[in-house]
């Protein structure tokens, strides 16, 4: 039942073939005999999965619901769910349960059935690129389990690659859908910024974040990014414009796409056996009708200093709220006011957020405010402008999600900027606002390696065809790793 | 641009963290680092660019000034740490 895809399990539910409670129980064997070698579940919800899936049957026998009822999701542990803990992997919310719903949960879960497994494992406070700054430890790549799935979204991609999961929502502030989902041989999208509801989805830099889908295929994908997505008035920066159809123009014919790639995307840093992937997947494109020309991004070298002046900065305030007195981690005898917010803070947050906090707080500080976060938000206007040149040429932009395949734990805990530097092709579309995704496209020394494209504004129909046509001549997001068959 | 550990304490009380002194020099030299990292912005050409705080340069929406959400207040006092008859409960802070 693991193997099937959205639509087929759909399918089958419908065709009685079987009942959301076995799919769900075979989902939850599955997390209980594999997930020890992962940690990609924070928390297992068993039993209310369980009663989720029976009324998903009793929906679908009264021949309601909808292409998604009775499938089961994972959730990252952002997304606030009441009843259930959400900790964003943090020692600050290890006991946090919200009072209320997320818009997306609401969404994906009571309006279009499909029963949670559990809260997926992350960077604390979406902040890494490894997964390794989660309170709860590290998440273990299902393709080698001495590397790191990517981070922040590592517990979803990890979940969804090993068969824990069918599918599971992730979050992307610079990379944190695309570059795990490239690690672990998935197909993940962070949709325009605005288009999927943030109301209930725990802030980390709010001009930047946007949620969003790992899956193991674009048909996947394109399936519950529709139900996600759309209009929120709990959500002061949501779209209020109409949804696309994804999931109809899937099987569109891409003759004459044109196809940007960038020149910065190719040049120094970019390993050669994850270049040649790229340009196997170049050379299919083609046989399907694309044609490609070189484009230039010339400020798209400054977007990872951009952001890490934007991203802390909007951290340092958003994160500014835990403060030991209304929710979360309370430090136990103290008895001066100042202290207990410092002391509640230094035994909540990891020393990732901890760093992130002093940027922000430092790049916001009288005397630098001007020479950092006014310039960042500057460069990121001459980012925005490239971008917004470049897709009067081209209709999609082509190019590696990561500079090559899963590292080894613990390699670059120790040196910031290093694992800073994984996000270098992914963060620009964060700062633009623009759709993005990353796709499978081939191996390198065993391990995958993704592929990312990026459209302009409300694209993301277009870049799900592009990822759908390409997958149905190519078996890369096919493959699954040793060992959790 | 690189900090010394004063300036790590300093940011760290305005950022509201109790600083453990033996990380103060690892925060230091790491944070420098990346503040070495973003100087490169420094040598961007941006006179005439305007500011971009938001990807859609979007102006904050508003709404009918009427009650829609209900009150919650127990719900949000059931998840604080120390309450005490419907207030949150805080170390003392008038002699």
């Amino acid at each position: 039942m693991h193997t099937l895809s959205i639509k087929q399990l759909g399918e089958a539910l419908r065709a009685r073939k079987f009942s959301s409670r076995e799919l769900t129980q075979h989902y939850l064997k599955r997390i209980e005999a594999f997930d020890p070698q992962l940690n990609s579940y924070i928390t297992v919800t068993a039993d209310l999965a369980l009663a989720a899936a029976d009324a998903a049957d009793a929906r679908l026998a009264r021949g309601e619901g909808g292409p998604l009822t009775g499938i089961p999701l994972g959730q990252k542990d952002i997304f606030c769910t009441t009843g259930v803990r959400t900790s964003c992997a943090s020692r600050m919310l290890d006991k946090f349960v919200s009072p209320y719903d997320a818009t997306i949960v609401k969404k994906l879960q009571a309006e279009a059935g499909m029963p949670m497994l559990g809260k997926l494992n992350m960077d604390e406070f979406a902040m890494g690129s490894s997964n390794e700054t989660s309170w709860y430890g590290p998440v273990k790549n299902p393709w080698d389990v001495t590397r790191v799935p990517g981070g922040s979204s590592g517990g979803s991609v990890a979940a969804v690659a090993a068969g824990l999961a069918p599918v599971a929502t992730a979050t992307d502030t610079g990379g944190s859908i695309r570059q795990p989902a490239a690690l672990t041989n998935l197909t993940g999208i962070k949709p325009t910024y605005g288009r999927v509801s943030r109301f209930g989805m725990i802030a980390f830099a709010s001009s930047l974040d946007q949620a969003g889908v790992v899956a193991r295929s674009a048909e996947d994908a394109a399936q519950v990014l529709q139900a996600m997505s759309g209009f929120d008035p709990l959500d002061s920066t949501s779209l209020d414009r109409p949804v696309d159809d994804l999931v109809a123009p899937l099987g569109r014919s891409i003759q004459g796409l044109r196809v940007g790639l960038p020149k910065e995307y190719f040049a120094e840093g970019l390993d050669a056996g994850v270049r040649a992937c790229i340009d196997g997947a170049i050379a299919e494109l083609k046989k399907l009708g694309a044609t490609f020309t070189e484009v230039s991004l010339p400020n798209s070298p400054l977007s990872v200093p951009t952001y890490y002046v934007v991203a802390p900065a909007e951290a340092s305030s958003n994160l500014a709220r835990f403060d030991g007195v209304r929710y979360g981690h309370r430090a136990e005898g103290v008895t001066a006011l100042e202290d207990l917010y410092s002391r509640s803070r230094a035994e909540g947050f990891g020393p990732e957020v901890q760093r992130r906090i002093m940027i922000g707080t430092y790049v916001l500080s009288h005397g630098y405010y001007d020479a950092y976060y006014l310039q960042a938000q500057k460069v990121r206007r001459l980012i925005y402008d490239d971008f917004r040149r470049v897709f009067e040429q081209v209709d999609v932009i082509l190019g590696p999600t990561a500079t090559d395949v899963a590292f080894k734990l613990g390699s670059k805990t120790d040196d910031p900027v290093s694992m800073y530097l994984n996000d270098i092709y992914t963060i620009a579309a964060n700062l633009a606002g623009i759709p993005a995704m990353s796709l499978p496209c081939g191996f390198k020394d065993g391990l995958p390696v993704g592929l990312q494209l990026m459209g302009n504004f409300f694209d993301e129909a277009k870049l799900l065809n592009v990822a759908h046509q390409y997958q149905q001549v190519t078996g890369w997001h096919q493959q699954s790793p040793k060992g959790f068959e | 641009m690189s900090l010394s550990p004063e300036q790590i304490r300093q940011v760290a009380k305005l950022a509201r963290l109790e600083l453990n002194p033996s990380l103060t020099d690892a925060y230091a030299g790491q944070i420098s680092n990346i503040l070495e990292l973003v100087g490169q912005l420094s040598a961007a050409k941006t006179e005439g660019v305007g500011p971009m705080a938001h990807p859609l340069d979007m102006t904050q929406r508003l709404r009918p000034d009427e009650v829609s959400q209900p009150d919650q207040r127990e719900a949000f006092q059931a998840i604080a740490p120390a309450v005490q008859d419907g207030l949150y409960l805080v170390p003392k802070v008038i002699e």
